[in-house]
């Protein structure tokens, strides 16, 4: 009899619900999959595990009050959220601020973003199996969370800007110890790459896997890396420049394929930029204060802002909206990159393999404090 | 001079319990070489909390493992899952009766050495599958499932890499294979550098390590096969794994390095070298393997399933039938 074969025996599909409590989903995030043998059918992301109300909590506290919140957004880079906040509290009142607290924004910004990038290169590292590079990128970012320890006391929640400023003077030796840390840092980004960039096996992990064309990425919203890693070249430190990035030089790097190894080797690169820039930085760094003269109590007036800025992991904006002399946000709502990216996540995995996956979720970066909020 | 009784019962014994006493330690330190090794690796110091230099971690370690609750999970079928450890760890001691470690140092040399450890280390596979599968757990299934296709695919180029050792040795025997290499003045590792490359490759793989540690691979099955498994159960497939690696190193020293032999035994201006005992000889050509297994820890990412399977199937089977041809015509051309 002719006729497609049938199966001998049933051949069922498996539902696996991978994590919230799993190695590698970085956090609390649960994926439902529904598996063929190891192959992907279906990937659904399930979130609200950390889910803690902080867009909410933004209506309860002062302006100033609502910065250490911002910190436990994307708990491993805390420079880019402080950043984006008072950013958009600062346009809204309409204050400059002083060129020294702008290039000390900057500095702690681009170390947030190493620091992240360190982070990222090591727990996907791991999750593909090179159990190595962890090690070496906390040595790396032991110096780090040093120098932010110093400056303002955090390592992780640093609370270390506000708005109109930075609430400190840098402290003495600080320019020095960062300083030397930049300029021996690109050769540790050389001692990570000779374990990973030629690796076979690491190529074959990640060339063609998770790809994602630039229309694509560009239709679900992606920013940083993923949409870069595309071949997009779209920074906001370059499209809309805040602080001083208008007066710094450096290069957006992008990849062409989209693929994971693509956006591996953008992130090395943004690790390099990042390094140039704080170097710019510290040898520009112009006297004078680090706060504006703002008044003790914020009051702002009646409106709405958007400001957002080139957080590690993509574009995070802050969207206030305010009540005439309130001294509260009225609604604030936060544009976090990992939820976005992450939206991605079930079209690049489709039809891929479990360890797949796990070289996915790595490779979008998601941090989960900043997607439930 | 010695009775019956003696020769057949009371020696073997006392070499029994010798050997696993002395594998056992072995292992037991493996664990802690392992964690040193990778720490220097690392940037980090590794243990060093217990005893003078943290020589005291594996027994540390394995009290704890010891006094843990025996845990069987609600939903598991409890023999196989009890069992399964036991196929792992079993097999593993087992290969030990057939390998000799110095000259007149064995248990037994038997005739066929080569094919019982072959076939007693398959016997290792259903622990990992059982295991798996009993545990009732999707993870465990799914690490028990590849472990089931990667260790049967793998075995295939380790057989031919093995075959072609016995046609230079003419025997099964694993002293007769030494003992060969020593009238050949010759190690196999020279005529059978690529069976050694098959053979080691396989052997990775078998033992469930880095690059090929998929059934157990922690960031996508938590921890695989043995993800249910704690206390000394656990431990047994812990232990089990070392203990294969053990007998990998052992077999590629015997086939391929002359086991207890000094370098270049019949040159006779080296043997100075005979200072050192045989039995050291061996112990160091082990501890070098050991120590590239380690190497291979630090240094790896993870292959993924389907890479595995085409490396296997794609590139070692055709490359061992290839070596296999070589050196069965070189064989056949050089001793007629």
């Amino acid at each position: 009899m002719a006729g497609p074969l049938e199966p001998l025996f049933d051949l069922e599909e498996m539902e696996l619900s991978f994590g919230p409590q799993h190695p590698s989903t970085h956090g609390v995030l649960r994926v439902m999959l529904r598996l063929d043998g190891e192959k992907v059918m279906e990937a659904k992301p399930i979130i609200g595990y950390l889910h803690r109300g902080t867009e909410k909590l933004f209506e309860q506290e002062t302006f100033t009050q609502c910065i250490p919140h911002t910190d436990r957004l994307d708990y491993i880079a805390a420079p880019t959220n402080n950043q984006g906040f008072v950013l958009a509290v600062e346009k809204l009142l309409g204050i400059t601020v002083p060129p020294r607290a702008s290039y000390i924004r900057m500095i702690l910004a681009e170390l947030g973003r190493i620091s992240s990038h360190l982070l990222w290169l090591a727990t996907h590292a791991i999750d593909l199996g090179a159990i190595t590079p962890f090690f070496y990128t906390f040595r790396e970012r032991e110096i780090i969370l040093d120098l932010f320890e110093e400056y303002c006391g955090a390592r992780l929640t640093l609370n270390a800007m506000r708005v109109g400023g930075v609430p400190f003077e840098l402290p003495d030796g600080w320019v020095e110890k960062c300083s030397a840390f930049i300029d021996e840092f690109p050769s540790h980004i050389d001692e990570y790459e000779t374990l990973l960039t030629e690796n076979r096996i690491w190529k074959k992990r990640t060339v063609g896997i998770g790809v994602i064309s630039a229309e694509e990425a560009i239709d679900w919203g992606l920013t940083g890396p993923p949409l870069r890693g595309s071949g997009v070249k779209w920074d906001i430190r370059k499209v809309f420049p805040y602080d001083r990035y208008d007066e710094v030089e450096f290069e957006v790097p992008i990849g062409q394929a989209g693929d994971t190894y693509d956006r591996y080797l953008v992130r090395m690169e943004e690790m390099r930029q990042s390094a140039r820039i704080i170097r710019q930085c510290l040898d520009r760094l112009p006297e004078g204060p680090v706060m504006a003269k703002v008044p003790k109590v914020l009051r702002a007036p009646e409106g709405m802002v958007y400001a957002s800025v080139e957080a590690p992991k993509g574009e995070l904006g802050y969207f206030l909206v305010t009540t005439a002399k309130g001294t509260k946000p009225y609604r604030c709502h936060v544009r976090p990159p990992s939820f976005i990216n992450l939206q991605a996540l079930p079209e690049m995995v489709k039809g891929s393999l479990v360890a797949d996956l796990v070289a996915v979720i790595g490779t979008l970066d998601i941090v989960l404090g900043e997607i439930d909020r | 001079m010695h009775g019956p009784l003696y020769d057949l019962v009371l020696l073997p014994l006392i070499k029994i319990v010798v050997v696993l006493a002395a594998v056992l330690l072995i292992v037991a330190y493996l664990t802690f070489f392992e964690r040193k090794l990778l720490s220097y690796m690392q940037v980090r110091i590794g243990p060093n909390r217990v005893g003078p230099r943290g020589w005291l971690q594996p027994i540390a370690d394995g009290l704890k493992l010891f006094v843990k609750e025996d845990l069987v999970p609600g939903q598991a079928e409890k023999f196989v899952f009890l069992l399964a450890p036991v196929l792992i760890m079993a097999p593993a001691l087992v290969m030990f009766s057939v390998i000799p470690f110095g000259p007149e140092l064995w248990i037994t040399d038997i005739n066929i050495a080569l094919l019982f450890i072959l076939g007693v280390s398959s016997i290792g596979v259903y622990g990992v599958i059982l295991g798996g599968w009993s545990s009732n757990s999707k993870f465990s299934l799914m690490g028990g499932l590849r472990s089931a296709a990667q260790m049967v695919s793998y075995e295939v180029p380790m057989g031919f890499a093995i075959v072609s050792v016995l046609l230079m040795a003419r025997t099964l025997s694993l002293v007769g294979i030494v003992e060969a290499q020593k009238a050949a003045h010759l190690w196999y590792i020279v005529p059978g550098i690529l069976a050694f490359g098959i053979y080691f490759i396989c052997g990775v793989a078998e033992t469930n390590r880095n690059p090929f540690d998929l059934p157990e691979a922690e960031s996508e099955l938590v921890a695989g096969f043995h993800t249910e498994y704690s206390g000394m159960k656990f431990a047994f497939f812990y232990l089990g794994e070392y203990t294969n690696m053990l007998v990998v190193s052992s077999l590629a020293t015997i086939m391929f390095f002359g086991g207890w032999l000094r370098p270049f035994p019949n040159v006779a201006w080296l043997s100075f070298l005979d200072v050192i005992p045989p039995l050291v000889w061996f112990l160091a050509k082990v501890g070098f393997f050991i120590f590239v297994y380690i190497w291979f820890r630090g240094t790896f990412p993870r292959y993924r399933f389907d890479q595995l399977m085409a490396v296997g199937w794609k590139w070692l089977i055709p490359l061992s039938l290839v070596n296999l041809f070589v050196i069965g015509l070189g064989v056949l051309l050089l001793k007629g």
